[in-house]
This record gives C-alpha cells, structure tokens and sequence, in this order.
C-alpha cells in the first residue's frame, strides 16, 4: 500500500490573491498526467491537465463519462500518483492542508453504523467520544439522518447511504472538499436541499471545493467556474467564470436569465465532448 | 416474526427426528439386524448406563476441550496470518505456496510426526487439531482481505488512517464475514479430526468410546457414541452463530 502521496511540490499559483485569514486551500496542477497499464495496452485516462484553483475558490468539473474525472480528483486527494506533471495543495497560512473526498459509489463502511461512519475520521484524528458524537449528530441533523443515527448502512437506502459519506467528509472540516458526483444517487428534492446546505456551509467556512458533476444545471447553480473537460485522454478543455451573484439560492439562479443563456453555451461544448467520447468507443477499445 | 422463529425452529430438528423415526419404524418391523441396528429407543439405557458407570459426561467434556482447545491455537494464528497475508503482497508470496501445499495433505496422516515432536499427551492432541485447521482459516481470512472493495481502503487513508488504524478498521472488520465461513468449516474439521486421534491413541474421550465399543462389539455404545458426536458437531456450530451475531451485527437483517 502507497503512501498517500503528492506529486513534487510546486510554488503558489501567481497572483492567487486572498484575505488573510481565509482558510481554503489552493489547488494548482501542472502538465499532469496519469496511464494506467492494462492487459490491453495503455491507458491514457487524463493529460496534460493544467489547474488552478484559488483558495475558497467553488470549482465545478463536468465531461463525459470516462475522461478522467475521477482520476484527476483522486490525483490532487494524493491517494494516486501522476505518471508525470505535479500536484500541490497549499494552505494560504503556510499550514498542512487537509482534504476529505466524497468518493463516487458506495463508499460508506458496512460495519458501522451511520453514526460511527461520519465520526470515523474524527476519531482517526484523536477527537474525544463526546465531542466527536456531537459533531456526527450536529451532521446527521444537516444531511437529515437524526433518526438513523444508528441503523447499519444496510438498513437504509442508497440515497441516505450518500449522505452519510457526504457527512463523513465535511465531520474532518476539510480546507479543501473534494466531491465525486456526491449528489448523483439523491432524489431530486433531497438534492436541491443539500445543494442549498453545501452553498450555507461554503459559504460560512470558506472551503475551497471542487465538485465533479454529470449535471449542467447543478455546476451552474454551485460554482464560480466550470471547468469542461474534454474525453479521453482527459483536459480541461475551457473554463467558463459563472456570473450569478453571491451568496445564491437556488431559485434566485434558475430563474436569471443568464441562467439559459450559459446552459445553452456549456451543453454546446460538453455535447460535442460527449459524441467525441461515444465515437471513440464505438470504434473498438482504444 | 415469532411464526417465523417457531417455523424454522420445527424444521431444523424435523430432519435428525425423521431420520431416527424411520430407523424406529424399520427396527420394530423386524427389518434390521437387531444386532447391528437396535432401535434407537432401546439406546436410553445404554446412554444411562454410560453416563453412571463409564463417565460418558467426562468423555464429553474432554473431547470438546481437546476441540476448543487445538481450535483456538490453530485459528487466533490463523487469522492474524491470513490478515497479514492479505495485506502485505510479500507476505503472501511468502507463505502461499507452504499454505497451499500444507493445506492439502490430510491431516491425520501427520498424526505420527506430531506424536514424535509433541509426545502422546494431551499436547499433541491439541496441536494436530490446530495444524489441520491453521491453513484452513488463513486462507479464508487472506481471502476475506482481498475481496474487500479497494474503496473502503482510500476512504481511511483519504481521512488519514495509519497503517495500524487500516488493519483495525477496514482490513479486520471487513474480513469478519469471510473468516467466520473459514472458523465454521475449521469448526466441522476439529471434531473429525479429534474423533480420528482418539481412534488411534487409547485414553479417554468421544473417539476413544466409539472404537473401543466396536472393538468389544458393544453396538449400542458405539452408537451412542455416534449420536453424541453429531451432536456435540450441531451445539458446537450454533455456538459459532451465536458468536457470528454478535461480532457481525451490520448482517443482522439479511
Ligand atoms: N485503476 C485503473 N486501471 C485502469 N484503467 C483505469 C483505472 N482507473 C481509471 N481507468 C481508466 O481511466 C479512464 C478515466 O476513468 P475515470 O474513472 O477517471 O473516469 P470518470 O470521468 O470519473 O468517469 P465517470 O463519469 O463515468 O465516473 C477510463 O477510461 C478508465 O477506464
Ligand atoms: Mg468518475
């Protein structure tokens, strides 16, 4: 088992400027790359991916399935290495960056309850039993599991079973969230409520995020920037500023008149991405 | 639920009492050998008999301490191996191919080896019941560690799990399921195993009662001492379920 390791360190990006005290990490990615061998030849799942993320920055990554999303979260987590290019993750204060990653799928631990799941990494961290049961409850009151608190996983559905790992990565106060499809499986009812949640909680914690999604409407509705990426190999093909004014509701956004406007834009560039992607695997692997 | 409960409780002895029924039946119908097959409700005696004159509750108690004793030898080892094993890829490479070579060669058959290394005590008899059942439970447990899905292990590391930490809280609790299955067949394993040795090695205990019954053409004890056997095989595994439900409550409700 790696180490959880991070590419060769690298300097500041230029001209990231920020108010003092401001707790969010940067994120700058330099010609990264990652193959994968596999039985069948190379893989190239992402390339040349040059990022820069500012700190208390919200990031939204959209692309077609099998770009490299994943990966390139994974990558900046430092729970993978690049092949080549670099990853840094830097706290304004100088201080060690922590991250949490909201993984895609199911990653809440079967043997425990959702309790002792969004308290796992506090306890990791040495937080005493009182303190960290009440920063889980504080949580499950957020994602709206209070009652579940100690059902097992399997005991509850998919789209709770999210929330919970949702919880279990904000629990560690993170300076940078790192969030792969975390509100895919939701209802959509659920997911406009914990969109609003995670816009009050960056809002007040000046986290830096960066949120991989497969749905136009939520990156416009949560991001500052959304970065388009192209299919595989992976880059970030363009990265489109979001104009709507902060701090945002929902309803306020959908009904701006930009809002149809950037969809329009966004949709034009991500469709051709997405054929490109069909395309490629259509003609056969590779 | 209770209708639930009190169904399979019917089922699970109609099986056992079926078959003791239609060996009733054949037995009063002149259709056995009373000699060879007496009818099991002619055994009552025997069992009484034993119990008063021959210790049979001693021999009881005896072969399930030999069983529980070799069992844990064989399998707290057994399982931190296998974790290990699972683990760490060198570890495994290590002890892989001694693992499935061992575990191949029937048990019983190392009898004599362990007789010369360990004497003919009580000792020995504990040691062959944990080598034939050490490889066993290594290999479920290793198993159990490697099909644990590769996410659960970036989670810990992501929120910043020693290596320590990911043993006790991923590798262990997520291997649990695959090393009970390996404990229950390591369970069934240890009583064939401790009937055998005490075949071939006189003193006390359930084997030693079974063959030296045959030997005298007692019939009626041997298969008293059959029946116990089994039975001691079925409170043995229930005990394991009830341990299996305690330390794996998120199966609970399958
Ligand atoms: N461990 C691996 N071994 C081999 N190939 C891999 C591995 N992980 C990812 N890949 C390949 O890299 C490419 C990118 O995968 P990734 O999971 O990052 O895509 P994604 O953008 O997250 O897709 P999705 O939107 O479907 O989640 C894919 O072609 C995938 O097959
Ligand atoms: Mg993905």
């Amino acid at each position: 088992m790696a180490e959880a390791a991070i590419g060769q360190r690298i300097t500041s990006p230029a001209g990231a400027t920020v108010a003092a005290g401001q707790r969010g990490a940067s994120v700058v990615t330099r010609g990264l790359e990652r193959r994968f061998e596999t039985p069948t030849g190379p893989v190239e799942a992402i390339h040349d991916v040059d990022l820069t993320v500012a700190p208390g920055e919200f990031c939204a990554i959209v692309g077609p399935s099998g770009c490299g999303k994943s990966t390139l979260l994974r990558l900046v987590a430092g729970l993978d290495r690049p092949t080549s290019g670099a990853v840094a993750v830097e706290r304004v204060d100088g201080g060690r960056p922590t991250n949490a990653l909201v993984f895609q799928g199911r990653s809440v631990f079967p043997w425990l309850t959702v309790r002792q799941n969004v308290a796992y990494g506090l306890k990791l961290r040495g937080v005493r039993r009182a303190r960290r049961g009440k920063a889980a409850d504080e949580l499950l009151r957020t994602v709206g599991l209070t009652s579940f608190a100690r059902a097992y996983p399997h005991q509850i559905s998919e789209g709770m079973r999210q929330r919970v790992a949702i919880a279990r990565a904000l629990a560690v106060d993170p300076d940078l969230l790192l969030m792969d499809e975390p509100f895919g499986a939701l209802d959509e009812q659920t997911r406009f409520l914990l969109q609003e949640e995670l816009l009050r909680i960056w809002e007040t914690t000046g986290k830096t995020v960066l949120f991989v999604t497969h749905s136009i409407d939520e990156a416009m509705i949560l991001a500052d920037r959304i970065l388009v990426m192209s299919a595989q190999p992976g880059t970030i093909r363009a990265a489109l500023e979001v104009p709507f004014a902060r701090p945002r509701s929902l309803t306020a956004v959908r009904s701006d008149p930009a809002f149809a406007e950037m969809f329009t834009t966004t949709w034009a560039m991500l469709r051709e991405e997405v054929t490109a992607a069909r395309q490629m695997r259509e003609a056969g692997p590779r | 639920m209770r209708r639930r409960r009190a169904i399979e409780l019917a089922l699970t002895i109609a099986a056992p009492l079926l078959i003791l029924g239609i060996w009733e039946a054949l037995a009063r119908a002149g259709r056995l050998d009373p000699i060879f097959w007496p009818a099991p409700s002619t055994l009552g005696e025997t069992v009484t008999r034993l119990v008063r004159e021959d210790d049979l509750l001693g021999d009881i108690r005896i072969s399930l301490l030999r069983i529980l004793g070799g069992f844990l030898l064989g399998a707290v080892p057994g399982v931190a191996l296998g974790l290990a094993m699972g683990l760490f890829w060198p570890v495994r490479v290590f002890f892989m191919p001694l693992a499935a070579a061992i575990y191949a060669v029937p048990k019983i058959a190392v009898l004599p080896l362990v007789i010369i290394a360990f004497g003919i005590g009580e000792l020995s008899k504990l040691v062959i019941v944990a080598i034939s059942i050490f490889f066993l439970v290594v290999l479920n447990t290793m198993g159990g560690v490697l099909a644990i899905d590769p996410m659960y292990r970036d989670v810990a590391r992501n929120l910043g799990a020693s290596r320590f930490e990911l043993f006790l809280t991923v590798a262990l609790p997520g291997a649990l399921p695959a090393i009970f299955t390996g404990l229950r067949l390591a369970l069934g394993f240890a009583l064939i195993v401790i009937v055998g040795t005490e075949f071939l090695s006189p003193g006390r205990g359930i084997g030693y009662l079974i063959w030296e019954s045959y030997q005298t053409l007692q019939i009626k004890a041997m298969l008293v001492g059959l029946i116990v056997t089994g039975l001691m095989g079925w409170a043995l595994t229930l005990l394991l379920d009830v341990i299996e439900r305690v330390a794996i409550p998120w199966r609970g409700a399958e």
